[in-house]
């Protein structure tokens, strides 16, 4: 090994380090490790002097390795990374000693314990660094078709977002129809613009789009490959009507005798038939046959939408398809599902007839809906004279989910507002609290109070209708304390509407799992960075956007899904991406070809090669976790970045003071 | 040390990149206080984590070990932590073997919000460590080559 020569920089951070680390002392004692050759403290690295100071450095003292101390590497690595990279020397012979988030921060109250830890976190990067070796990152060529997964309001703002610029998307969704929730609301807070009236053009686009290849009623089965490459099998689920003949003509649902409840569409208040298109404003037009319901298919008679479709168009025989596409990215825009309120048996949903979820009032007050918008009871005449609205159902409470569910209290507002508009009901809101926080949402929100509706501040424990006294009877009384006059209330109604809150999908984690996107504690897709990278995921070349990674209204996820088309159109404008070197690698003249490996791989990028009798990791397709690298039985696989040197000199050196048995140096 | 009741146990963590250092990190933006006990060394994911880390740390001088991942389920490389899992329930069984008490070693979850749940976990086992006092492995190991061990054994 050719000589060593570390400069460390120890970071005062303003007051937030040198507050509590004695980092003048630090710096003194950093300067007698082993090949440290310049050891200095400055008020701030970030800064473009403290910045400029390593690069003059690493010229003036021939540095081969850099350390600082300073705040985390998940804010600042990149930072000085690159002023390594300016000053000639690789990015990753610089290390990070973090002594802000994980020293002067959380020991505060003991100094001398902060600096010791601070000491002991800089000796171990130091003795770290310098076996850290340059690494180049991987350019790898990028596909200019993207995959878009869920056929909602964002993916549909994200395909045509990328297809405007003129690439190809692959159009992926579930159901027959592309629209997802948006397509069922009525109306949208806080315009009340008709929800359907804003939508269906943006469908009627991307079904139409020359660049988008529309594939609904499929499924994503598989995922091969990696960012720019990937191998995406889909299931063309059977229609059983040929969509080349179809016209969307009617005739066929029409004549068919079968009515079956709309649980999907109409949330169990209307009816479709056997054959049927989800609504009127579909993309594509086209029919499907619902095999589970259809006669023919329990009796092999029937048949009596063949007879009467004028194109000769229906195919009983039709078989799931199956698609492969290559894809460079994938944007996944699956969406949420609505908690079931079942789950609270206190609210009554589906014991008491009058109790409404969000989404089948939605479906009531809208004009092509079940009722032609009238708000009416579940006999389907009445209408109700007193409506509540329970806001935060299956929301913010620790027995169902934790999170706030981010639509609920502006979608209640937008039920106030109809309710009254329409019936003239008197209306309750209960809530815990109100959350209005985007643009034009607070004025909405004071525009429903005058118009009347009142506000409860208080959680509903139970809705019954056990009558007390003679008001109350043949009415749904709600049970909650309000908290604004410190008193309990029982407060009788005709109708209730749960707002329901916003769930991962039921197969998040294994979709997550298909497409190498993770989930968090709440179930969403976890983005990389939280607050700075919202749209990534820690799987290169496959974005989220939209409810699937945290309930969000229409406007997040329109925005949302731009963001996530502007992150793969950057890719595909620069045709190639460099990934991150932190790879395994394995050395094939000591491998055994035990296979131990293979299997650890969560990526399947490792492969038993026959012909030379060892296993090989296919760089593109690992994501440098290391479960391979402490599995290898005989230590031959390097896991770049992290590997078995490093981290036990890392080890060493976090334990230099212990070891030389002066644990108190300070 | 441990003689005049002053005994500051020195415990080694391990991190995973994606969920236990983050939390690290927000209990540090949040500034909530916990022992200056522990020093924590990243690694991309606990599914990483060579047992002989642990023993190293040990032999060097540590009182305690504390590896921490992503809660299962939720590992950002899918199920690095259900590996982590396996490796240390074998690893614990050398320890036992060893005569290491059971709280030397332990393995807990944090995603990157639980910051709180972070510096919990390392008050908690600080002064679980306390209480059992140094285990001083660095003064009572011969030799850093294992080999070296056996050889002594023979003789």
């Amino acid at each position: 090994m050719s000589e060593q020569r570390v400069g460390v920089y120890v970071c005062h951070c303003g007051h937030n380090i040198a507050g509590t680390v004695d980092v003048e002392h630090v710096a003194e004692w950093s300067a007698n490790l082993p090949n440290v050759v310049i050891s200095r403290d400055n008020k701030f690295m970030c800064a473009s002097t403290g910045q400029e100071q390593i690069e003059e450095d690493i010229k003036e003292f021939d540095l081969t390795h850099v350390v600082v101390a300073s705040c985390s590497p998940h804010m600042h690595e990149k930072t000085f990374r690159n002023a390594c990279a300016r000053a000639g020397l690789n990015p990753y012979l610089f290390e990070m000693a973090n002594i802000r988030e994980h020293a002067s921060w959380v020991h505060a109250s003991d100094k001398d314990g902060a600096t010791n830890k601070a000491k002991s976190l800089v000796s171990a990067a130091v003795h770290r660094v310098i076996h850290q070796e340059p690494l180049q990152p991987m350019q790898v060529d990028i596909r200019p078709e993207t995959l878009v997964v869920g056929g909602g309001i964002a993916g549909i703002q994200t395909a045509l977002e990328i297809a405007d610029a003129g690439y190809h998307v692959y159009l992926v969704e579930r159901e027959p129809s592309i629209g997802g929730h948006m397509a069922m609301f009525d109306k949208t807070f806080p315009t009340l613009d008709c929800s359907a009236c804003i939508l269906t053009p943006k469908m009627f686009d991307a079904g139409s789009h020359p660049h988008i290849t529309l594939l609904s009623y499929s499924e994503v089965e598989q995922v091969d490959g990696y960012v720019g490459n990937f191998t995406v099998r889909v299931r063309r689920k059977a229609r059983h009507v040929d969509e080349d003949l179809c016209t969307g003509c009617g005739s066929c649902w029409e004549k068919c005798p079968i009515k079956v409840i709309d649980t999907v569409f109409e949330a169990g208040l209307g009816s479709r038939k056997a054959i049927y298109r989800p609504f009127p404003q579909a993309v594509p037009k086209y029919p499907i046959i619902d095999v589970e319901n259809c006669t023919y298919y329990k009796s092999g008679k029937c048949r009596m939408c063949e007879k009467v479709c004028p194109t000769e168009a229906i195919r009983f025989d039709q078989e799931d398809e199956i698609l492969e596409v290559e894809v460079g990215n994938i944007v996944l825009a699956t969406g949420f599902q609505l908690f079931d309120p079942r789950r609270i048996p206190n609210y009554g949903y589906g014991r008491l007839e009058n109790v409404f979820t969000n989404l089948e009032f939605e479906r009531l007050s809208n004009a092509a809906g079940p009722t032609e918008g009238k708000i009416v009871l579940r006999d389907g005449v009445t209408e109700p004279e007193s409506v509540a609205i329970v806001h935060c159902v299956g929301s913010r409470d620790k027995n169902y989910n934790s999170h706030c569910s981010a639509i609920c209290c502006m979608a209640s507002l937008k039920f106030a507002h109809l309710v009254m508009e329409k019936t003239g009901a008197k209306v309750y809101n209960f809530y815990i609290d109100m959350r209005s926080i985007s643009k034009g949402y607070e004025e909405f929100y004071h525009r429903i109070m005058e118009e009347g509706a009142s506000f409860i501040r208080g959680k509903v424990s139970e809705i019954t209708d056990a009558a007390h006294t003679p008001e109350e009877e043949g009415k749904l009384i709600l049970v909650c304390e309000d908290t604004l006059i410190g008193r309990p209330r029982r407060v009788p109604v005709d109708m209730v509407i749960l707002s329901a809150g916003l769930e991962p999908r039921a197969d998040a984690q294994e979709v997550g799992y298909m497409f190498g996107a993770g989930c968090g504690d709440t179930g969403f897709f976890t983005e990389r960075h939280p607050k700075l990278d919202p749209v990534a995921t820690v799987t290169e070349g496959v974005f989220i956007a939209g409810a699937c990674q945290g309930a969000k209204d229409i406007p997040d996820s329109v925005a949302q899904g731009a963001a996530a088309a502007a992150r793969v159109l950057a890719t595909i404008s620069k045709k190639q991406v460099n990934l991150e070197p932190v790879r395994a690698e394995i050395d094939e003249s000591r491998c055994s070809g035990c296979r131990i490996c293979n299997n650890m791989c969560p990526y399947h990028a490792i492969d038993f090669i026959e012909a030379d009798g060892v296993s090989r990791v296919n760089p593109a397709l690992c994501k440098g976790c290391g479960t391979c690298v402490a599995a290898c039985p005989s230590q031959v696989i390097n896991g770049a970045h992290f590997t078995f040197d490093q981290l036990i000199a890392e080890i060493d050196g976090i334990m230099v003071d212990v070891t030389a048995g002066a644990l108190e140096v300070v | 040390m441990s003689d005049n009741g002053t005994f500051k146990p020195v415990i080694v963590g391990f991190l995973c990149n994606w969920c236990s250092y983050r939390a690290a990190d927000l209990a540090g933006t949040s500034r909530m206080g916990y022992p200056a006990t522990l020093r924590d060394i990243r690694i991309m994911c606990t599914g990483r984590l060579d047992p002989t880390f642990v023993l190293r740390a040990l032999q060097k001088g540590a009182d305690g070990v504390l590896i921490m991942g992503c809660h299962p389920g939720q590992c950002h490389y899918q199920e690095g932590n259900y590996k982590a899992i396996r490796r240390f329930a074998l690893l614990k069984r050398t320890l036992r073997q060893l005569g290491l008490e059971e709280e030397r070693v332990q393995l807990h979850w944090a995603s990157a919000a639980e910051g709180v749940r972070f510096a919990e976990t390392v008050t908690r086992m600080t002064k679980e460590i306390t209480a059992l006092g140094p285990l001083d492995w660095s003064h009572n190991w011969p030799n850093e080559d294992p080999y070296a061990l056996e050889e002594a054994a023979h003789e």
